[in-house]
């Protein structure tokens, strides 16, 4: 019997980590009165299809109609793969020139990187929303991503993969006659990609479930994305809210990213334990 | 570091151009603002502004709303904490004793660290609304008065567990990993002398194990602080009255609806020096596990 305790509590653990989950699931299947009548059913309804079409044709009908999913995830996504793939390059590049050249101002810049670890949107809110708006990138995609774009952190992982780098490798490159550009898309970027791989997982989150940026620099419904647009359909929790429809929501903006960390695991345990942020 | 390079200044500084040029003008320059402006006063008008030294500092620093919502935030995030971090170990504990389940209990528990908080307070106010709620209701016909939208400790409680939530895998992660890298015969010796289970652990296990813990300590904290304005924005606005309202919420409400820069800007520079000790102590910490 001992031998199956720990089974037995991993198996609580799973079911209360699932529970939030599996109700907004079946929620999703049900129509407003059912649930608007407190009764919440366990086992699926039979409205699913009008739900899922109701928040992706038209988000909703009641007070707090937002932006139809189909447009949020469609920002979402945009948003979401700008942000990886951008801070994913800026770094490599920054990376690069850090550890393979020597030239004046190389610490000053390493550390001009570094400081952004210590300045998180949350600090320095109105300053930046003032930048961005004195740029006239307020209501931008341009201003929702590039500001996010910049990336200690995975400079410091690429700093570090390429200072396990062997120097032959350079001075081969070197004595094949390459340039240094050459040998970064020839040699470097190769050897990096399991790590660009493990970063773009995790990025590809952080981006998808940005929510205070978005907040503050866009209040145009076109670029709504889903985080944001389910929290605004919301309000104040009112029990008449359409919750069914809320529920679809909920399940449409959590797919994506869950789908990225369930399938990619092996790059996500990689890159969680990599960033170690 | 490293023998062979390559020569040039020019190219260089072009590579690190993008970074730099974000880095200053989205970071820096904004953080600089964020200083001078906490010295200055602006008139209601937002015409004209006066140099008035420290003295915004001394008013948030005085303000009762300011110390509720510093209580608030140590409130919420040691108990986000400790209930993350502590759900995570027993977790890990018992995934570690099954072998062959280890990674399949993983791959069960690390997919909540995906949802954003924002969509994670949704999930609970699903089971928690006091109307429409499974749980909520459940409460309420059991005799218990529940409505977190009008009662400010049970407002806290249901942000800190949508929070904790979604932070357990991560901290499961490591704490797994953390325990399979415990030498199995340091445990069978143990064993083999007569220590119990439970003074294995104590004894054994948990001194083994404070680096990763003190690392995801301070990793809680800093996403309890900063990362959790989608749990709290989206479940209940900083309410009921100031209940739920963190010290980055109150930057928000004062910059944003307020509109107040004086005490905006001087909120955000306290948090930028918690920040910096922060992540002084995490980076001190990291250095030395990578010197180890």
């Amino acid at each position: 019997m001992r031998r199956y305790w720990p089974h037995l509590w991993l198996l609580i653990g799973v079911l209360v980590f699932a529970a939030p989950i599996y109700i907004t699931l079946i929620g999703s299947t049900h129509d407003a009165s059912t649930i608007g009548r407190g009764d919440v059913p366990l086992l699926p309804g039979t409205h699913a299809a009008e739900n899922y079409s109701a928040a992706w044709v038209s988000g909703g009908s009641g007070r707090f109609t937002v932006t139809p999913a189909s447009r949020m995830l469609l920002n979402s996504t945009i948003m979401a793969l700008s942000i990886a793939v951008g801070k994913i390059v800026i770094s490599l590049l920054s990376a690069f020139a850090v550890v393979f050249f020597r030239f004046p101002g190389r610490m000053i810049a390493f550390w001009t990187i570094f400081m952004t670890l210590m300045l998180p949107v949350e600090v320095r809110i109105i300053p930046t929303y003032q930048v961005i708006v004195s740029m006239d990138l307020f209501n931008s995609m341009a201003g929702l991503t590039i500001p996010l774009i910049a990336s200690a952190t995975a400079t410091l992982l690429f700093r570090q993969f390429f200072l396990t780098i062997p120097d032959e490798y350079v001075e081969a490159a070197k004595m094949d006659g390459a340039g240094p550009m050459r040998f970064f898309r020839d040699i470097l970027l190769p050897l990096s990609v399991t790590n660009i791989a493990a970063l773009f997982v995790i990025l590809f989150i952080y981006g998808w479930n940005q929510y205070l940026w978005p907040l503050l620099v866009v209040n145009d419904r076109s670029l709504e994305t889903i985080v944001v647009g389910l929290a605004k359909m919301i309000g104040t929790g009112d029990a008449q809210n359409e919750w069914n429809v809320i529920m679809a929501m909920a399940v449409l903006a959590l797919l994506p990213p869950v789908a990225v960390v369930v399938f990619m695991q092996r790059w996500f345990l990689k890159g969680l334990t990599e960033t170690e942020k | 570091m490293r023998k062979t390079i390559f020569k040039g200044t020019a190219l260089p500084l072009l590579l690190l151009a993008p970074q730099l040029v974000i880095t200053a003008i989205f970071f820096l320059w904004p953080a600089g603002a964020a200083i001078w402006q906490s010295l200055l006063q602006e008139d209601p008008w937002g015409t004209r502004s006066e140099f008035v030294g420290l003295r915004n500092f001394a008013e948030v620093l005085a303000e009762p709303e300011w110390r509720g919502a510093a209580w608030n935030t140590l409130l919420f995030s040691t108990s986000v904490a400790v209930l993350a971090m502590g759900t995570a170990l027993f977790l890990a504990v018992q995934a570690d004793k099954s072998i062959r389940g280890a990674n399949l209990y993983r791959t069960l528990l690390i997919w909540p660290y995906a949802v954003a908080p924002a969509v994670a307070a949704v999930l609970w106010l699903f089971l928690f609304h006091p109307s429409i709620g499974l749980v909520g209701r459940a409460l309420n016909q059991a005799g218990l008065a529940w409505d977190y939208k009008l009662n400010g400790n049970q407002a806290m409680l249901l942000v800190i567990v949508a929070a904790a939530w979604k932070q357990v895998s991560y901290n499961f992660i490591f704490f797994l990993a953390g325990l399979q890298s415990i030498p199995r015969a340091v445990l069978e010796a143990a064993a083999i002398d007569g220590a119990k289970p439970v003074r294995r652990f104590w004894t054994i296990i948990l001194p083994l194990l404070s680096p990763t813990a003190f690392f995801l300590l301070v990793v809680n904290l800093v996403y309890a602080f900063f990362d959790t304005f989608g749990v709290i924005h989206a479940l209940t606005g900083g309410g009921p009255g100031k209940a739920t309202e963190t010290l980055i919420y109150k930057v928000y409400v004062e910059g944003v609806q307020n509109v107040n820069l004086g005490s905006s800007s001087a909120q955000s520079v306290i948090l930028m020096v918690l920040v910096i000790a922060l992540t002084a102590v995490q980076f001190r910490f990291i250095e030395r596990k990578v010197h180890y």
